[in-house]
Parts: structure tokens; C-alpha cells; sequence
């Protein structure tokens, strides 16, 4: 049985912000399905007991001297930007015309 | 002096700090010879002509103004396109950020002006460090110098390749699953990945943040360890960085260099050397062995079960950071931006955006992470990868207790032919089998080659523990001391 299915893969493309073509919705599907009944290897380690690792050195909150120090200039910040207006990072509208109307 | 491109790092900068030679004498030797081979090498995706010769300029002045000249001053030395390098191109090796100048320098960047080495540009790799032949890099793929016909590994196919070829002695890579150590292996030269948390991140284009390692690659491993600490050491800039000294790892491989490795004891992963890797490779390898044993090692087998889920837990868990990670490219900051023609929703741009800009691999693995941390698969996937993490590092904790450090081949296999892997993404990912275990433990790895199989290179590594990676230079630079190195048929 198939790990995965198409329409599957077809909601992780939008989940995923990627606008697919049907032809990569048919490749994918084949190859994550490959994939994905590799990785499931991992269930068959008995590790109910075992700590998660998310990092291999041990984490803390590091904060440092709250002491000014130079940073980006903004039109160095906004130096690769598609496109900006007003020192601004300018983007497509956020909300449907009906709504901003 | 015409065979500036065949001396070592080390060789170089004596010659420049003698004064027998120029920094911008040894730039130009190896501008011309990228000139003359990277077409058929494909090695570079850019190269900073003008501004390597400045750098060399500067350092000629240093010298003639009777400055010191730190142990790297005027080499050359080629970056992997995954660190920011200010107003020089930096696209990862993907469309989505083609042109892109970063404003700033990664660390590693500054640390390399710093130590006055000289960037001649930047190399290539598969897009977003994703992959273990270069095939994937939206701008082609670099050819192996041993036969143009194979894969110069990956990711940092294009850094090895430049090293193999001669069109620098010194190269910087990033090992999130293997990307400096396999392809070190299957071009014949050295590549080490420090301990995570050694090298700074800072500027560093994020794939999988708690595996991503920049470290060095060269031809001899006294080379490695001379890049290894002129980049490593505590950042303030990357939260996760050790702030802990440097291990003397220029010391240790010239200690190992005597080829005295009386009183070290090393295990070879017993799960690594059966049926995993190829005839050819594991003959080689054996006879490394061999050669360990003659100078003086101690060598038994550790057997780590967990590493058999090594490969598995990894494709869980790096490609769930990359999903992550790789939601900053929408096409608003930086990069490229695909059908803004004011009748579309900034979701639609951002979608017909990261379509356009990123390849085949690159989406592959942003849906799997995705698939892999979505709610009612994320215990079985992401979650049971992180238990195996875990069980992983467990099993280096208890070989480490035994041997000094852990002995394995780099690669399943020698380089393969161009094209052979692409159409079956889990059969490149096999490529990776026994450099991922060292990653999901965090400690540091070096390949160092060890012999031919049918005329192709084949490495050896040594994996040893957390902050202890002068262990491992020492062992690496004993073998080479017993093999050699190895050149390539002339190009």
C-alpha cells in the first residue's frame, strides 16, 4: 500500500506554498512515497522510553550586553528586495479586493 | 615560478612570507589555471577576479610594510556558495536567489580576510546543500577531476573538484549530512567536518540548523587543519557556537604526521564495513587498515546498532528544518519574485514564486518535512527520528569509551557516473550512509584518502568525540604519512 497518496502530496504543495504542475504532482507522488517507506524504518526502533534529541549541544538563552553596535544601513537592508517603496519591503496585496474595498 | 598551483597551502604561505613569491604572483597562477579548466570542471559558479587580486595586493604590502603575516596570508582559497560573501554573488546553488549581493560577510568569511587568505570565488553545489552530487545545482553540475564523466559528490561538489583540479589549495564546505566529507572522498582529498558548534553558522545559508557545519577541505590534512583554525572558534553572532578554545588541531596533525600511532586505539563500525559498501571500496579500506596497524594503532570493531537508522532518522529530521528554514525564501526580502502583476495575492506570488525558484530536491524535501511535522505524523516521523538521535549519540558515547576514535570507509562507493542517481532520489541519498551518524551526534569527522579502486579515490574517515577533533587530524595525517596523496590524470 502506498504511503502517501496523490492528493496527499497535491495538500503538502499547498501547505507548502509551492504551486505545483500536475506532471510534478504525478513524480513526486512516486518518489515520497519511496521515501517516506525508507524513513518509516525508524518506527521499528523500540525508543518509547528514550528521551527526544532536537540538538546536539546542550541549549540556553544566550543574551548578550545591550550595547548599540553598527547594523545594515536600510538601504542596505533592503539592497536584494524584489521590490520596495518608502524604506519598505513592498508586497503583492495581503487581502482579497472584496475585503479591502 | 610556474607550479604554484601544485604546492600545498602551507608551502605557499612560506613562500610569500619569504618573499620568493607574491600573493598576487600565486593569485594570478590560479586565476589562469581556473581559466584554462573550469569549463570542462564547471567547479566555480563565480569568480571574483578583482577582487582576489586586491586582497593579494593588500597582503603584498602588509609584507613589504614589515607587518605579521598570520600562518594563511596569501592563499587562495575557494568558498562554497552557501556563505554570505559581501557584494559577491551568493545563490546557494538555486534560482530562487540568483544575483543576490548579500550586504554582509558570514564569520567564516570575515575570519578568512582576517587571516589574509585570498577568495577567488565562489564555488558550486547542489541547490540548498541538498544532495551528494552536485547534479542538483540549478546552474549545472561540476564534473569529478579524476573522470569527467562522474560526480564530484555533494554537496560541495564544486569545492572538492576545485581542490582535485589545482584551481585552489584551500576550500571552504558545509557538512549537514556529509556535503565536505563525501565529496572529499570521491575526488582524492581531504575534508573535514569540526564539531557542530566549533565553525559559526553566522551567514551561513541555513538548510538544517541543527546539523549545518561550515568546515575546510584540501589536499593534505596539515592544509585542513591550518583552514580549521584560522575559521573555527566561539561567535557571538551564532547562538549555538562553543565558547570553548579551539582544539590544537595543527599541532595534532603534525603530530600525526611523524606517523607514530603508538598508544591509539581505534574502532572500526562494524556495522559500516559489511554489506553496505562496495567490494572495491572495502579493499582499499582494509588495507588502510593495514597500514594503521603498521604505525602502531591499536585496532579492534565496535559494533553501534543505531546507526543502521541513521540514514532514516536523517531524512526526517533535516528535511523538517528545511521546511522550516526555507519558508524565509517568499519572495518579499530577497531573491527572486514570480508573478506580481497586481492581479495576484501575496500567497499566489509566494507560491508561483518558490515554484519557479526552487528545483526538484529542494521541493521534495520541503514537502517531506512538511509531511513529516504535521499533526497525527509527527510522533511517528519526526518525533521517533528524534528518539533515534538520541540512540544514536548513545551508541558513540559507548564505542567512545572504548576506542579513541571510530574508523569507517567516507562512502559506500567510489564517484558514479553523471545521471546515475537522479531519477531515484533514494539511491543518491545512499550516497550519505556512513557520514550521517557523525552529524546527528554533533562530533566532528575527517575523510582523508586512503587508495585507488579501479582508478577512482576512495577515503577513509575518522569520527571522533565532541571537541576532541585534534583526535581525529592526528590519525588522518598518520595514514597519509603511510599512502600518500593522490593526483589526478592531468586535465
Amino acid at each position: 500500500m502506498a504511503a502517501i497518496s496523490r492528493e496527499e502530496v497535491a495538500h503538502l504543495a499547498r501547505l507548502s506554498r509551492l504551486a505545483v504542475t500536475e506532471e510534478e504532482l504525478d513524480t513526486f507522488a512516486g518518489q515520497l512515497d519511496v521515501i517516506l517507506q525508507a524513513v518509516a524504518q525508524v518506527g521499528k526502533v523500540a525508543a518509547a522510553d528514550i528521551p527526544p534529541t532536537s540538538h546536539s549541544v546542550p541549549l540556553t538563552n544566550v543574551l548578550r550586553e545591550d550595547v548599540e553596535t553598527p547594523c545594515l544601513t536600510p538601504e542596505e537592508a533592503l539592497s536584494g528586495a524584489p521590490d520596495a517603496e518608502q524604506q519598505r519591503f513592498r508586497v503583492p496585496r495581503i487581502l482579497n479586493e472584496d475585503l479591502a474595498s | 615560478m610556474s607550479d604554484l598551483t601544485r604546492k600545498t597551502a602551507a608551502e605557499i604561505a612560506a613562500l610569500v612570507a619569504g618573499g620568493e613569491t607574491s600573493a598576487v604572483e600565486v593569485t594570478q597562477a590560479h586565476l589562469d589555471r581556473i581559466a584554462a579548466v573550469d569549463d570542462q570542471v564547471h567547479a566555480f559558479l563565480h569568480v571574483d577576479t578583482e577582487g582576489a587580486l586586491a586582497a593579494a595586493r593588500a597582503v603584498d604590502e602588509r609584507r613589504a610594510a614589515g607587518e605579521p603575516l598570520g600562518p594563511l596570508a596569501g592563499v587562495p582559497v575557494a568558498v562554497k556558495d552557501v556563505l554570505a560573501t559581501k557584494g559577491v554573488p551568493t545563490t546557494v546553488g538555486s534560482k530562487i536567489l540568483e544575483g543576490w549581493r548579500p550586504p554582509y560577510d558570514a564569520t567564516i568569511v570575515e575570519r578568512l580576510r582576517a587571516a589574509g587568505t585570498v577568495m577567488l570565488g565562489k564555488t558550486n553545489m547542489d541547490e540548498f546543500a541538498m544532495g551528494s552530487s552536485t547534479e542538483y545545482s540549478a546552474y549545472g553540475a561540476t564534473r569529478n577531476p579524476w573522470d569527467l564523466s562522474r560526480i564530484p559528490g555533494g554537496s560541495g561538489g564544486g569545492s572538492s573538484a576545485a581542490l582535485a583540479a589545482y584551481e585552489a589549495p584551500l576550500a571552504i564546505g558545509s557538512d549537514t549530512g556529509g556535503s565536505i566529507r563525501q565529496p572529499g572522498a570521491v575526488t582524492g582529498t581531504v575534508g573535514a567536518k569540526p564539531t557542530y558548534g566549533g565553525t559559526s553558522r553566522y551567514g551561513l545559508v541555513a538548510f538544517s540548523s541543527s546539523l549545518d557545519t561550515p568546515g575546510p577541505c584540501a589536499r593534505t590534512v596539515l592544509d585542513a587543519a591550518l583552514l580549521h583554525e584560522a575559521i573555527a572558534g566561539h561567535d557571538p553572532r551564532d547562538s549555538t557556537s562553543i565558547p570553548q578554545p579551539v582544539p590544537n588541531v595543527v599541532a595534532a596533525a603534525k603530530l600525526g604526521a611523524t606517523g607514530d600511532l603508538t598508544g591509539v586505539k581505534l574502532g572500526i563500525v562494524t556495522e559500516f564495513v559489511g554489506e553496505g559498501a562496495e567490494p572495491g571500496v572495502m579493499a582499499v579500506f582494509r588495507e588502510a587498515v593495514d597500514a594503521l596497524t603498521k604505525l602502531g594503532a591499536e585496532i579492534v570493531e565496535v559494533s553501534c546498532p543505531n546507526f543502521t537508522y541513521a540514514l532514516p532518522a536523517y531524512y526526517l529530521i533535516a528535511p523538517s528544518e528545511c521546511s522550516s528554514n526555507l519558508a524565509r525564501f517568499d519572495g518579499v526580502r530577497f531573491g527572486l519574485r514570480v508573478g506580481d502583476d497586481g492581479s495576484r495575492s501575496l500567497e499566489e506570488v509566494m507560491s508561483l514564486t518558490r515554484e519557479a525558484g526552487f528545483g526538484p530536491e529542494v521541493k521534495r524535501r520541503i514537502m517531506l518535512g512538511t509531511y513529516a511535522l504535521s499533526s497525527g505524523y509527527y510522533d511517528a516521523y519526526y518525533g521517533q527520528a528524534q528518539k533515534v538521535r538520541t540512540l544514536i549519540t548513545r551508541d558513540f558515547t559507548a564505542a567512545f569509551e572504548q576506542v579513541d576514535a571510530l574508523i569507517s570507509p567516507t562512502t559506500p562507493f567510489v564517484a558514479f557516473p553523471i545521471g546515475e542517481r537522479t531519477a531515484d532520489p533514494y539511491q543518491m541519498y545512499l550516497a550519505d550512509l556512513f557520514t550521517i551518524p557523525t552529524n546527528l551526534y554533533g562530533g566532528p569527522g575527517i575523510s582523508v584518502p586512503c587508495g585507488l579502486s579501479d582508478g577512482l579515490p576512495v577515503g577513509l574517515q575518522v569520527m571522533a568525540p565532541t571537541m576532541a577533533d585534534d583526535r581525529m587530524y592526528r590519525v588522518a595525517a598518520a595514514l597519509e604519512s603511510a599512502v600518500g596523496t593522490f593526483t589526478p590524470p592531468a586535465l
